[in-house]
């Protein structure tokens, strides 16, 4: 639970605070002065919102709404349109979470309701090291081994489904389907531990009610088990979502840069973060870096909704389960 | 009921568990498959030139990553020193003299500084200080280093702290020493240990971000030049060499990638024996 802690802290319970009136003058600087580093925070996501507005201004005054929806990506004419990389990181992002799901909500199942013990910890530690590789070594491997060993598996996937157009086209290795499953990899964690976790928060007389009734193991889990810590699972995925929006470096690596719109999976493409790790240090024009600013605005909304909403339904779970308690 | 309706649960029942088992089995061995790779590929280029050695030119043998190992080391040193004050003070605050309005307010501020994409981090260092300053410059790094770490320290330093028994604090005040003491002397070693863990897990965190790094610090041919100079770092490194098409480099992307998974993985064994043995 190490690796996600900071992800998924519910705001704690009241409690009263011991420390609370202070009189001394000692004690006042003191308390003011852990204020002072507390409100650093706040400064800093506040400087960050503005500082990503300001810089983004050239670009959000000349394209307006358009940039959202525009589909080219020229410094030389400077038209710029955030479209393919938007396109390019909800399709890569959702391919992670429809591969991650199944494979997290079935490790979290085992790792509660059936593990052994001695079995629980060993598993539980390490798929949280599976978190911990930086992002920048995953996508070497998948560069020198994901790539090569995708190749013949899209190639398969293209005889045998091309009848729908996702599955169409030339394959390269790298494209937005290797990108996808790179996620996967890397959300599996996150998804893994906090459904863990929401499955833990299911009291025991949910289960013992309904094995009383005759009901076999899964039909606890599918119906009694499952359905009373929803809002967590859900949680727990969107969590994985967020996570893999604002994934870079490795998502950078296998997904080939190529900047269009298509429905091939097999295709090499680009997503926002993708882009930006790629042009922004080469960047020359003030409107070129405007719209890559513009672009990462984007994907701090993004992002930050998706882990509003998550944080909200992570909690709400807890919060039933220490009220049950 | 009848019967076959019975072989039916009861099998389908075997089906599911045994789904469920698979997908801790695949988690477990897509790691496996991941860390052993790594490991075993990156350990046979690991050797003394590499370690000890600056990076040559295209096409000369030889050459390692000594300055790179030196830069994260750097990078991580200040990171660090920049954010664990702060972390550590909003923790003490958000957990002893924080009213609730102001600690929802900071909590969620901290949670959702967590949830930024470390590449946006980047962009906000950039803006602030390499663009003023008109160079790229290992202490902007630092800087997006520790604008990472702080979120993730001070939550789990308020859990740590939030779990030091009230009667602890009581004791302390009836002693009649003065708050800022009690916490200090008192509150803030009693929760040492998370409080550690949750440095530890930071560093853990930032050793290989990349994406922060890559207009801030930049890389360089050369070693450390002062705060206000490009910095080259490892997971950088492993970037660039990964994506040359030299052979040559990409077996040093390799033993740096082996080295870079040592250190952070070594993190993570040494919290999980930590937080362990605390919970023993």
């Amino acid at each position: 639970m190490n690796y996600s802690a900071p992800d998924i802290l519910p705001p704690p319970s009241r409690k009263g605070r011991i420390f609370g009136r202070h009189r001394r003058f000692g004690d006042r600087i003191f308390s003011n002065l852990t204020l002072i580093f507390a409100l650093v925070i706040v400064a800093i996501l506040l400087g960050l919102v503005a500082i990503l507005n300001i810089d983004a201004a050239p670009s959000i005054s000349k394209f307006g709404l358009s940039f959202l929806g525009g589909t080219s990506w020229n410094p030389v004419t400077e038209s710029f349109g955030a479209l393919p990389a938007i396109y390019g990181t909800l399709l890569s992002s959702a391919i992670g979470v429809l591969i991650a799901l199944p494979i997290s909500l079935g490790a979290a199942i085992f790792l509660v309701e059936m593990a052994p013990s001695w079995l629980r910890g060993s598993c539980s530690f390490l798929i949280e090291m599976l978190a911990a590789i930086p992002s920048v070594i995953i996508g070497l491997w998948g560069l020198y081994v994901l790539v090569p060993f995708m190749r013949p598996v899209e190639t398969w996937l293209g005889g045998h489904l091309g009848v729908l157009p996702i599955f169409r086209g030339q394959v390269f290795g790298v494209g937005f389907l290797t990108a996808g499953v790179i996620l996967a990899l890397m959300i599996i964690p996150i998804i893994t531990a906090v459904s863990r976790d929401a499955i833990r928060a299911v009291p025991d007389h949910q289960r013992e009610a309904m094995l009383a009734l005759g009901a076999t193991r899964w039909e606890t889990i599918r119906r009694a088990v499952l359905p009373y810590c929803r809002s967590g699972l859900v949680g727990a995925t969107i969590l994985g979502l967020g996570r893999a929006l604002g994934e870079t470096m490795a998502v950078t690596m296998v997904i080939g840069n190529a900047y269009k719109l298509t429905a091939s999976l097999f295709s090499p493409g680009a997503t926002i973060s993708s882009k930006i790790a790629s042009e922004f240090s080469e960047a020359s024009s003030g409107l070129f870096i405007a719209s890559l600013v513009e672009l990462a605005l984007v994907l701090f909304g993004v992002t930050l909704l998706v882990n509003v909403v998550a944080r909200l339904l992570v909690w709400r779970l807890t919060a039933v389960k220490a009220a049950g308690e | 009921m009848s019967g076959t309706s019975h072989l039916r649960r009861k099998w389908f029942n075997r089906l599911m568990l045994v789904l469920s088992g698979c997908g801790a089995g695949l988690a477990i061995m897509i790691l496996g498959v991941i860390l052993g790779y790594i490991l075993v590929h990156g350990i046979s280029y690991i050797n003394l030139d590499f370690l000890t050695h600056a990076a040559k030119p295209v096409g000369e043998a030889g050459g390692g990553m000594r300055n790179e190992i030196i830069g994260s080391l750097i990078l991580i040193g200040l990171a660090s020193v920049l954010a664990i004050p702060v972390g550590l003070m909003a923790g003490i605050f958000l957990s002893d003299f924080a009213s609730p309005k102001i600690a929802a307010t900071v909590r969620f501020a901290a949670d959702i500084l967590a949830g930024v994409p470390s590449i946006v981090v980047g962009i906000f260092a950039y803006a602030i200080l390499v663009r003023p300053m008109h160079s790229y410059s290992a202490v902007s790094a630092g800087i997006a280093l520790g604008i990472i770490m702080v979120p993730i320290i001070a939550r789990t330093a308020e859990e740590s702290l939030r779990l030091v028994p009230n009667s602890m604090r009581e004791a302390a005040l009836a002693l009649g020493i003065t708050r800022w003491r009690a916490v200090l002397g008192v509150i803030v070693p009693g929760a040492i240990t998370g409080i550690v863990t949750g440095v530890m897990l930071s560093v853990a965190r930032i050793a290989g971000e990349t994406a922060p790094l890559l207009f801030t610090a930049l890389g360089s041919n050369f070693g450390f030049q002062g705060l206000t100079k490009p910095i080259g770092a490892l997971p950088l490194q492993i970037y660039h060499y990964a994506l040359s098409p030299y052979a040559d480099w990409q077996h040093q992307a390799w033993a740096a990638a082996f080295l870079l998974l040592l250190l952070v993985l070594g993190i993570s064994i040494v919290v999980r024996w930590v937080s362990g043995r605390r919970h023993a």
